[in-house]
């Protein structure tokens, strides 16, 4: 045989290097614009505050606490979406790319009905009434929409290797972008106005919210509570956990996998159909693109919360929210950069590659059946 | 002599539960043990250990004097340790000479340039890669060469899937060949050819070998030495005969004699 | 075809299945209506004032369902019935309740305004559906029109199978014919034979009315003639020793490429337009096929790395570029936009590579969002211009030509090159020990790595090939358009090249160019139009359905590797195998566990 040589010392190969090098410039920056951040809150004047902006001003109490209040709400929005994510790939094991679009199709159907109502006049006279119509609409349309993707486009493919699926989630989300496109038109559709009494800023605990955020994290927070005790209190979240855990034994001990997973596709589609009335409601107006950038950073959401983790996936959507919204300004910004409102979504994708970075399995853990670990 | 391979006080813990603890074990240049143990006794993990696809809580191993731990497990085959697995795992949709062919990877060192160029040098590597494929596969006799070069691998039966499996560890030019029961699912004359080929791997192709099996008559048969290990713990090693009529042994297997002792 | 039984009696039918199957065609069809394609396409003609486009997007719904109602999956065991009228029936039937779909929507439309959120609930829908003959007509003629179609479908089942092929081929050759006009007459009227130009298309664009029924019958006509002819060369290929079959090969290949050649010369500038953009996606496909048909990646940030070739240009080349300006001459700037390639694949695909491949997927997209925003950012738009980008890109000089943008032959000729490396680099690479590895890999990344393989560079070699072919596209198209925006760069690129290569055939180089040049030539790229250049935007829609149809039932693509389709069609295989007598029976173990 030929004579083999004999490594002695551990090889660290230059993509481990690499990465180290990665980790330690990611939180060098980071450090670098927190502690130039703090330093233009004490004064700017000192050297730390002018350091890479001379013209920093630093923030207002209150416009810190703006950001935080809104981050909060915008994650609560995407903790919605993620729960779809990741409670199909906790089950399925892929990643359902098109469940941004089952968000967008909440939103528009939200706004179909909102607007329907406002010509009545009815949205204005009895708002509860009114939100509760489209709500129910909302979440129709949603479910629906993902309860057909899976029959159709999921189910026959149970079985082949996970990209296969995510693929056919790729054409499945194009095609639906494209028909509601096609169906009401390239315009952007604006929600009608939310009455005074909801819209007006209250002050909760010295932060200044505006009304329309209230109304997003308590139906956020209400929604979230009812989907954790259907999980982990009835029998149906049961059988979902236990078809989750291994799908051939959960069929042998009586569970009907088919139908636990049609429910899967179902809740996630309801929680983005709610979270869909939220955004429209948020930010009133809604167009066929409206479910690409938030189904995507739901996706980090769902991957910061570790995949599987339902009450991971909320955390991991505040967090992302928070995220995007304090990051440009409390690290970017003191580093120099300018115009960081646009890099907002660099920020939101950079995140999700700093988690995996540092923790590839997300911050609270994931739940996923030995399979899909690979 | 120092041995091959040896390993010190080896622990890996899976939530709590100890699949290995403070295992010792070693085999020497040329040797051919057995491991043997009920279900569950540890060990598939003491192989996926030795090639690094399970980490090491504690302890050592050492190929050819050097601590291995920690090495990606590409970098253990590379430095002489090759393996089968349990379940078969090939490269189903490549052929059978792709699957021996690829095996070679960490033997050659081509690189892209020179199979964009054609250079001689790639060349010549390509021909003595096939070359040596196919010699490895020859020995098998006719059963993976031929018109069966060029099918896919999973038109092959499970008895010739483990050998291409082995035929594919042979490939890597090991030191040591690790075969995780190399005749589970083989009827009896299958069982005893391969026997004989196990022996043959030895003393014509000079590899060193630990094989887990559950087969006595083929662990009697073949090796020098049986390691008898039960809840991740060596708890007897001897001859085939030895252990076989220690009353630990006897003990762990539910006090049943052990097959095919008598 | 001895063992079937008689045909089934006129009205023993399956009637839930063809209400089922209407009812999905009948949606359908007011899916197709409502989303705007009747009206939106009603202007390319097809057969001058019988067909147009946006009618033939409704015909062949109902054909396809007549088809499928009697279509059987045939079991062992089971005697399956002869076709006969009942089966006609059925497709008539399933027809019937489609088109009745649609006389719904003309009477709904008549009665209800919800043109507010449908955009296309309008007069001309409700006029083109009723043929502007009133409401009465329209709901009748919806339902003969359905009930014929469907039963034209079924009719493929009962008549011999050699006329349901001629009738297919002809129709095919009508409609594409029609398609294909612009690249027709132009190419006619480069050979100087502008003459049958005038008497096969109206004036006006479009087939007239005689033409295609020539056209359809001269086609019928041959392919029954010819017929078997296809299966008896493939006979004789197959039965070619291995030199001769590489002469053959050789040869086929070499005459491609002479027509490649000498075609763009006789082209005008419209067809060499649109070959040069083909040529364009031609080569971004090479690229992720290296990457996902090979190595199995899923990237999906692919179009950065166009992007990188793109700016690496525009900034090297352009007077205009605000950072620094060297104005080199493209061939020295290819080689920094190798580098730059290389450079960041290495550093994208670093972070990433150890990734479960669907996280993967999802973070390299996000790499190609990070990418677009940096170049469109104020931050860096000293850099690299911001929205407005870089323009006054100079042609190519390449000392015996210049290849500029407003002479698109001269683009072609340059894609074409780099074409031709990227085949080269993708037949080499994968007979070789890389390739290997990047199968292996594919296959089970585990093992592969236990086998001794370093997944790792493995994995990002391929990453670094892939981004290089790209940029080598983003290269010509900054020369080509002289100017580059981040807004060329969007993650739709990406998603239409995943596309391309997925309808090809994933692995298989002929399958990923044929691919190319179908769906970008016809349909057309994310900007660039095709032949089909009324589609808009309902070609975006046709390939996200595109990619759901294929990945359900042909995943393999249309010209798959022999590979790919062994992966997905593996019983099949076995069959073939063991009715040549090749399966692996173990004689000795008298035991035929061929097939897990």
């Amino acid at each position: 045989m030929t004579a083999v040589r004999v490594g002695s010392a551990r090889r660290v190969s230059w993509v481990d290097r690499f990465l180290t090098g990665l980790r330690i410039v990611l939180i060098a920056l980071i450090a670098a614009g927190l502690v130039a951040f703090v330093a233009q809150q004490i004064s700017v004047d000192n050297p730390f505050a002018r350091w890479r902006n001379p013209d920093a001003t630093g923030l207002t109490g209150d416009q810190l606490k703006g950001l935080v209040v809104t981050g909060i709400a915008q994650g609560s929005m995407y903790g919605l979406i993620a729960l779809g994510y990741s409670m199909v790939y906790g089950v399925l094991g892929f990643i359902n790319f098109a469940h941004g679009e089952v968000f967008m199709l909440g939103a528009m159907s939200g706004f179909v009905a909102s607007n329907k109502l406002s010509a009545n006049g009815y949205w204005e006279s009895n708002f509860f009434g009114s939100f509760v119509i489209v709500v129910v609409i909302a979440i129709l349309v949603s479910t629906a929409a993902a309860v057909i993707m899976e029959r159709v486009a999921y189910r026959p493919l149970r079985d082949s290797p996970r990209l296969i699926p995510l693929i056919t989630s790729i054409g499945v989300s194009f095609f639906i972008q494209n028909a509601v496109l096609g169906l009401l038109g390239p315009n952007s559709h604006s929600y009608p106005q939310l009455p005074e009494w909801l819209a007006k800023s209250r002050s909760i605990l010295t932060f200044e919210i505006p009304g329309t955020k209230v109304m997003v994290m308590v139906v956020a927070a209400l929604s979230m509570a009812v989907l954790w005790w259907v999980v982990e209190r009835t029998k149906t979240g049961k059988a979902m956990r236990a078809v989750a855990e291994d799908k051939e034994i959960a069929a042998l001990m009586g569970i009907n996998v088919d139908r636990t997973i049609v429910l899967t596709f179902a809740i996630g589609g309801a929680m983005a159909g709610i979270g869909g009335i939220l955004w429209g409601l948020s930010f009133r107006s809604v167009t066929h693109l409206t479910g690409f950038l938030p189904g995507i950073k739901a996706f980090t959401a769902a991957v910061v919360g570790g995949v599987g983790n339902l009450g991971g996936a909320m955390a991991g959507g505040v967090s992302l929210g928070a995220a995007e919204s304090l990051g440009p300004q409390l690290i970017l910004e003191p580093l120099g950069v300018s115009g960081v409102s646009q890099l907002r979504d660099a920020v939101a994708f950079t995140a999700l590659v700093v988690v995996l970075l540092f923790k590839p399995s997300g911050l609270f853990g994931e739940r996923l059946s030995e399979d899909d670990r690979t | 002599m120092s041995p091959v391979l040896s390993i010190h006080d080896l622990t890996i813990t899976f939530g709590g539960l100890d699949a290995l603890s403070k295992l010792n074990f070693h085999v020497d240049e040329g040797e051919i043990v057995g491991v043997i143990g009920p279900n569950g006794a540890g060990k598939t993990t003491f192989f996926n250990a030795i090639t690094n696809l399970v980490p090491p809580t504690s302890g050592d191993i050492r190929f050819a004097g050097e601590s291995i731990v920690g090495l990606d497990p590409y970098h253990v085959t590379e430095l002489g340790v090759a393996r089968t697995f349990q379940n078969v795992r090939l490269f189903p949709n490549m052929t059978i000479l792709e699957n021996v062919m690829v095996a070679q990877h960490c033997r050659t060192h081509q690189h892209a340039f020179g199979a964009l160029l054609q250079t001689k040098a790639f060349r010549r590597e390509e021909r003595e890669i096939r070359e040596r494929a196919i010699e490895v596969l020859s020995f098998f006799g006719t059963r993976l060469i031929g018109y069966r070069l060029d099918q896919p691998a999973f038109v092959l039966s499970y008895a010739n899937r483990r050998r291409l499996e082995i035929a594919r560890a042979m490939a890597t030019q090991p030191r040591v060949l690790l075969l995780d029961e190399p005749v589970a699912g083989m009827n009896p004359k299958e069982s005893a050819e391969l026997t004989a080929l196990i022996g043959r791997l030895r003393s014509e192709w000079g590899f060193t070998i630990v094989m887990i099996e559950h087969d006595m008559g083929v662990v009697r048969d073949v090796s020098d030495r049986v390691v008898v290990l039960d809840h991740g713990e060596t708890i007897a090693q001897g001859s085939f005969d030895e252990v076989s009529n220690d009353p630990h042994v006897i003990e762990a297997y539910l006090g049943r004699p052990v097959e095919g002792a008598s | 075809m001895s063992d079937t039984a008689p045909p089934k009696d006129l009205f023993d039918q399956d009637w839930r299945r063809i209400v089922r199957l209407g009812a999905i065609t009948g949606l359908s069809l007011i899916f197709v209506a409502l989303i705007g394609m009747l009206v939106q396409l009603d202007t390319r003609l097809i057969i001058r004032r019988y067909l147009s486009l946006g009618y033939l997007t409704i015909i062949w719904i109902p054909v396809v369902a007549g088809y499928l109602v009697s279509k059987e999956v045939v079991l062992e065991g089971v005697t399956p019935n002869r076709k006969g009228p009942s089966d006609v029936l059925a497709g008539a039937l399933t027809g019937l309740v489609g088109g009745a779909g649609l006389s719904l929507l003309v009477v709904l439309i008549d009665n209800f305004d919800i043109r507010d959120p449908l955009i296309n609930w309008s007069p001309q829908l409700l006029d083109q559906l009723t043929f502007a003959k009133g409401i009465g007509f329209g709901v009748v003629i919806w339902l003969v029109i359905g009930a014929g179609l469907g039963l034209f479908g079924s009719l493929s089942h009962v008549v011999p199978p050699l006329a349901s092929r001629a009738v297919n081929t002809a129709l095919f050759t009508i409609v594409s014919v029609s398609i294909l006009e612009t690249a027709i007459t132009d190419l006619l009227q480069g050979f100087g034979l502008s003459f049958v130009t005038d008497v096969v298309y109206a004036k006006r664009g479009a087939l007239t009315l005689t033409s295609a029924l020539v056209l359809g019958a001269v086609v019928m006509a041959i392919t029954v003639a010819a017929s078997g002819r296809g299966r008896e060369l493939r006979v004789r290929y197959d039965a070619l020793d291995a030199p001769r079959r590489k002469t053959a090969n050789l040869g086929l290949w070499a005459a491609g490429v002479m027509v490649l050649l000498v075609l763009p010369l006789f082209l005008g500038k419209i067809m060499n337009e649109l070959l040069a953009n083909v040529g364009l996606f031609v080569l971004l496909a090479l690229g992720l096929n290296i990457v996902v048909g090979l190595a199995g990646i899923l990237d999906l940030g692919y179009v950065a790395f166009f992007a990188v070739g793109g700016y690496t240009t525009a900034v090297l080349t352009s007077p205009n570029s605000p950072w620094i300006s060297p104005q080199l001459p493209f061939v020295v700037v290819i080689f920094v936009v190798i580098i730059a390639a290389a450079f960041v694949g290495l550093a994208v695909g670093a972070p990433v590579i150890r990734m479960r491949g669907d996280y993967l997927a999802i973070v390299t997209l996000g790499f190609g969002e990070i990418v677009r925003l940096l170049f469109l950012s104020d931050w860096l738009s000293p850099y690299f211009g911001g929205a407005q980008g870089i323009t006054n890109i100079p042609p190519v000089d390449l000392g015996f030509a210049e290849v500029k943008g407003s002479d698109p032959r001269s683009v072609f000729y340059l894609v074409l090159f780099f074409c031709a490396i990227a085949i080269y680099v993708s037949w080499r690479l994968q007979s070789s020990r890389l390739g290997r590895a990047w199968m292996a890999i594919r296959e089970d990344e585990k093992v592969a790595e236990a086998m001794g393989i370093n997944t790792v560079t493995a994995k990002l070699a391929a990453f670094v090939v892939g981004a290089i072919l790209a940029s080598f596209s983003g290269a010509v198209f900054a020369a080509k358009v002289g100017s580059i925006f981040p807004s060329s760069f969007l993650i739709l690129v990406s998603i239409i090249i995943l596309v391309v290569v997925i309808v090809g055939g994933m692995g298989n180089i002929i399958g990923v160019i044929v691919g190319a040049v179908v769906l970008i030539g016809v349909l057309g790229g994310p900007k660039q139009p095709g032949l089909l250049q009324e589609l808009g935007t309902y070609k975006l829609l046709i390939y996200g359905a595109l990619l759901v149809f294929m990945m359900l039932k042909r995943p393999e693509g249309l010209i798959p590797s022999a590979r790919r389709s062994h992966e997905l069609h593996q019983e099949e295989f076995l069959q073939d195998a063991w009715l040549r007598g090749e399966v692996d029976h173990d004689a000795e173990a008298g035991e035929g566990d061929a097939a897990t």
